[in-house]
């Protein structure tokens, strides 16, 4: 596994790529994070980095927090997330991880939580057809047979039913990266991401 | 908190995109683009010309609709103003009009599409 970073989604806009097509891109704003733990097999049972972003004040952070922090000297951070890694002894605690470990043409996998919509039915959630909403119809939205009769005498696991749409963790997987600014921190991606602008978001290299 | 200034951020990524020497764009002129074509591996420019029925301004996304009657058929096309494939834009002429919109001229034919000129 590759790193990964921090960061938020900005917004989305379009631009125009060297051939002169327009192309919907999506800003990142990226890091810089710190790494705030190393795992190593020998410790922890598995490789991995932990790695903080965003500065906030100590005062928004409890005590276990900042006494996870103050043991490695680093400022109070909003976020912590565990990254694997292949090979841990690349990283060192405080190192800052930014955008320039990016560069223009690579493929990112993009995470985070998408924009919630509610308790939903099924049009909305799965797509389903509805039916006719005159001619004596009563069947507008409703889900139609959920299933057989006497046997097998229960609703089949798996049924598509109305509930909780969005608000859910999205991958999205092999975004392009279009554009790399080292100074603003700024990642621009071919395509969307989930949430909306201001969605925290962990961004790591495709495989 | 973290601090997010978004507009700027988009603001900053449309500046490297945005053409500086662009004319100034009216409603009602005659305009002569040239629009980049590419036949196979090879480049050229083809030349539209028409009248300028509408401007959606919006930064990067500034559009203009550009009409024209070829053998009594109208034809409109949208152009991208600050799109690499537009090499150039001329002002032919300006025209008097009195509205921002000039879709009454899709009503309009012959004569009575004609539009009053305006000199600067």
């Amino acid at each position: 596994m590759s790193l990964g970073l921090l960061g938020n989604k900005i917004g989305m806009t379009q631009i125009f790529d060297e051939s002169g097509n327009i192309i919907p891109v999506t800003i990142l704003k990226v890091g810089p994070c710190v790494v705030t733990q190393v795992k190593t097999t020998l410790n922890d049972g598995y490789n991995a980095i932990q790695v903080g972003y965003g500065n906030v004040s100590t005062k928004s952070l409890t005590q276990p927090q900042l006494g996870h922090l103050q043991k490695s000297n680093i400022q109070p951070l909003k976020y912590l997330k565990e990254f694997r890694v292949s090979d841990p002894t690349n990283f060192n605690v405080g190192q800052v991880l930014d955008v320039e470990s990016f560069v223009a043409g690579q493929l990112i996998n993009v995470t985070g939580k998408s924009i919630g919509k509610g308790f939903s039915g099924l049009q909305k959630r799965y797509n389903f057809a509805r039916g006719p909403m005159t001619h004596g119809s009563k069947n507008h939205r409703a889900p139609g047979s959920i299933g057989m009769g006497t046997s097998p005498g229960r609703v089949l696991p798996g049924k598509k039913m109305a509930g909780q749409l969005g608000n859910k963790t999205a991958n999205i997987k092999k975004l392009k990266i279009v554009q790399v600014n080292n100074d603003e921190n700024i990642l621009v991606v071919k395509g969307a991401v989930p949430g909306k602008p201001g969605n925290l978001l962990s961004i790591v290299l495709s495989t | 908190m973290l601090n997010l200034d978004n507009q700027k951020a988009i603001d900053n990524l449309h500046q490297n995109f945005i053409k500086p020497d662009i004319p100034k764009i009216q409603i009602g002129d005659t305009l002569k683009l040239g629009v980049k074509i590419i036949e196979g591996d090879k480049e050229r420019v083809q030349f539209y010309e028409g009248t300028v029925i509408a401007k959606k301004n919006s930064s990067i996304n500034t559009t203009i609709t550009v009409r024209k009657v070829l053998q009594g058929i109208g034809i409109e096309r949208i152009f991208l103003i600050h799109s690499p494939k537009i090499a150039s834009i001329e002002i032919i002429r300006h025209a008097k009009v009195r509205r921002s919109k000039l879709y009454y001229l899709r009503n309009l034919r012959g004569k009575a599409s004609r539009l009053k000129q305006r000199f600067e």
